[in-house]
């Protein structure tokens, strides 16, 4: 290869590293802030903060197991009404006399064996994660309703409903925020930073592939869903906990914007591609958007269709990216040609594998 | 299936053979046995009204449930069938209250408004090529947020319709109910489609291989975004259907009721990986269901078990699917079929 290709490509990797998903994504969130502040002067009051972080937490909070799911290829519809079934299953036992203190993880272990089924059908049964949590789905809720029935439950202790109601004391900064930053970045080292996250990837890459490089495929799909089972249910404890109420209905249409979330952080709806801090900068993007449009009075109505362009545009625009992008590759490729054009260097097989990417 | 087709001698995978590729005949059967359990614990079960009064109820779903068959033939899913049907349904009944449209462009403009959102998942998916779960989990959040935009706080009550209109679902011609007939004519012109005629048979080509259908000359897109465009049809008839049938209606119409459009396909044998099961089987399994929610009503049983066992019912279907696939798969390989 030439000095003069050899330039040309370092530039196009910084380019390229310059419009990483991420930074597009910070940008917006500034752009999103300056304009919620142009809109109303509450909008940057500390109050305000905690008030637009508070309500998003429990759907933040999934969308961090959420991503590796979605990074191992797979995805879990299920959370939503996972959440709800904790949540019904919380006030059932509290109304029975139970001590939180037991309720919770007998809760969390509920979250662990919803999630194992998931797992189980999944990664050992070979059915495809749509239809199978679109099946819990309906199941969980279904149990939740079973449980809890219409009424709801709703004399909780103080010292529980501060957790997902209250802030850190002396800050404005709510204890569910906390909580998910937390789980952000517990996961978020395991993902980037582990023997667990690379073998995830690669699943997420190539499952067949990680199977025959001693990947535990089945293992690690089953982990991932127990994992989102366990953190659904943990939500669904924290939901509860900010409405200082337990109802069956909990939680109910979270899933897609958790999904939202999910996508508009980067992650590949296809695998093998995502990051947890790109999830926690789109919770804190579409909590700040949510709240604009809030601001600006538009109705929540107007949100759900704002809600459903945007998860179907962040899948769009990274596709349309690429496109452009080897689109640009090939012209400039083919201005080069000339110059280029050493015997050898260019197979004819090359071009159909452009196609191809 | 294709490999279903090749003759086993395992006495045990032959019954397991029979029972995967007679899932209508199996679902009928399974019908029978429990219909005989509940007319014992509810006599009033077995009466010809409240036969009818579950068929008229199961057609609405099976309506929807034969359009979302075309698209998971296609190895897609359409997660927003509630909300057009919501939508319609809405749409429809303001239009009939303020004496914009008569029953027949009803009719007509419930297919249409159906036909118009089932290609905006169509264009999405197939031309935009976005995978069908995150366009239709949009659409889904877009269409309702539609809804809720022109029904407001409002609804439309049943006095708003057109006198009779409501009683179209309880008509009867030669002493079956219409919607009934309106089912059984969808089922039929549907089959005849897939059956007969070329782009029926691409639908599964689609669905079974989409590569080797690619290199077939197959035209998927078109194919894809067909098959959107009819759900969205069959969805906006439903919409009409749900006007009849429950006359009042406001914005959150039809609500969770995509749940049972997948598990009345899913439990009538449409594979959930593409390429095969039948409308007919669709249908049944949306009786299969209107059935169970019938017998749990009769028995005493409280209607929150219902969510619970749609949830159950699509796991088990494909559960059992699978075992039956897999069944198949180590018979064939075992007898060098394969």
């Amino acid at each position: 290869m030439t000095a003069t290709a050899r330039g040309r490509d370092s530039v196009a990797t910084l380019l390229r590293g310059l419009v990483r998903w991420e930074t597009l994504l910070l940008l917006a969130l500034l752009a999103l802030i300056v304009m919620g502040n142009a809109l109303s002067p509450y909008f940057l009051t500390p109050k305000n903060f905690s008030n637009l972080v508070a309500a998003l937490m429990e759907v933040a909070i999934m969308a961090v197991p959420m991503t590796m799911v979605i990074i191992l290829g797979e995805i879990d519809l299920s959370v939503e009404s996972m959440a709800g079934l904790s949540s019904a299953a919380l006030g059932f036992m509290w109304a029975a006399g139970v001590p939180l203190e037991v309720a919770i993880p007998v809760v969390l272990l509920i979250g662990a064996a919803g999630g194992l089924l998931n797992g189980l059908l999944v990664a050992r049964g070979g059915l495809p994660s749509l239809v199978v949590t679109l099946g819990t789905l309906a199941l969980f809720r279904g149990m939740a309703l079973i449980v809890l029935g219409p009424r709801g439950v709703s004399n909780f202790p103080e010292a529980f409903t501060q957790l997902g109601f209250g802030d850190v004391p002396g800050t404005v900064v709510p204890w569910s925020f906390v909580i998910f930053l937390g789980i952000a970045l517990i996961l978020g080292v395991v993902l980037h930073g582990t023997w667990i996250g690379r073998q995830i990837f690669s699943i997420g890459r190539n499952a067949g592939t990680a199977r025959y490089s001693g990947v535990r495929v089945t293992r690690l799909r089953t982990g991932m869903f127990v994992l989102s089972g366990i953190v659904a249910a943990f939500a669904g404890v924290v939901l509860t906990s900010r409405l200082s109420s337990a109802r069956a209905d909990a939680g109910a249409g979270m899933t897609i914007t958790v999904v939202t979330v999910v996508l508009l952080g980067g992650a590949n709806i296809f695998g093998g591609s995502g990051t947890i801090p790109g999830t926690v900068l789109a919770v804190l993007t579409i909590a700040v958007m949510q709240n604009a449009l809030r601001l600006a009075s538009v109705s929540v109505e107007v949100q759900s269709i704002a809600l459903g362009l945007l998860l179907i545009l962040s899948v769009l625009i990274p596709t349309f990216a690429h496109q452009a992008r080897t689109v640009v590759d090939r012209v400039q490729r083919s201005r080069h040609q000339p110059a280029d054009a050493i015997a050898g260097e260019h197979p004819p097989g090359t071009g159909t594998e452009e196609e191809l990417s | 299936m294709a490999d279903a087709a090749t003759p086993v001698r395992t006495g045990r995978r032959n019954w397991l053979l029979a029972v995967g590729r007679q899932r209508e005949l199996s679902l009928l059967a399974i019908m029978f046995v429990l219909g005989g359990i509940v007319s014992l614990m509810a006599p009033q079960f077995l009466s010809v009204d409240n036969f009818s009064q579950v068929a008229v109820l199961a057609s609405i779903t099976a309506v929807a449930a034969i359009g979302e068959a075309l698209v998971i033939i296609t190895r897609g899913i359409d997660l927003s069938v509630e909300a057009t049907i919501g939508l319609v349904a809405y749409a429809v009944a303001r239009s009939l209250e303020l004496h914009l449209v008569d029953p027949l462009g009803a009719l007509a403009m419930g297919l249409a408004i159906g036909l118009g959102l089932g290609m905006v998942n169509g264009f999405i998916i197939a031309v935009l090529k976005v995978p069908a779960i995150v366009a239709t989990l949009g659409t889904l959040s877009i269409f309702r947020g539609i809804d809720y935009v022109i029904a407001g706080p409002d609804q439309v009550p049943l006095a708003g319709l057109p006198p009779g209109f409501a009683h179209i679902a309880r008509t009867d011609f030669l002493g079956i109910p219409v919607f009934v007939l309106a089912t059984v004519g969808v089922v039929v012109v549907g089959s005849l489609l897939l059956r007969s005629t070329r782009f029926g048979r691409q639908i599964y080509a689609v669905g079974s291989n989409p590569e080797a259908a690619a290199i077939l000359g197959i035209p998927s897109r078109r194919v894809v975004f067909t098959a959107y465009a009819l759900c969205g049809a069959l969805a906006g008839l439903a919409g009409v259907m749900w006007v009849i049938e429950f006359g009042t209606i406001n914005g959150t119409a039809a609500t969770g009721v995509t749940l049972a459009v997948v598990a009345a396909v899913v439990v009538g044998g449409v594979n959930t990986l593409g390429g095969s099961g039948t409308l007919a089987g669709a249908a049944i399994g949306a009786l299969f269901l209107g059935f169970i929610a019938n017998a749990l009503i009769l028995v005493g049983l409280s209607q929150f078990w219902l969510q619970a066992i749609y949830g159950l019912v699509i796991l088990l279907a494909i559960s059992s699917d699978q075992i039956i696939r897999r069944g198949v798969q180590r018979a064939n390989t075992r007898s060098g079929t394969r």
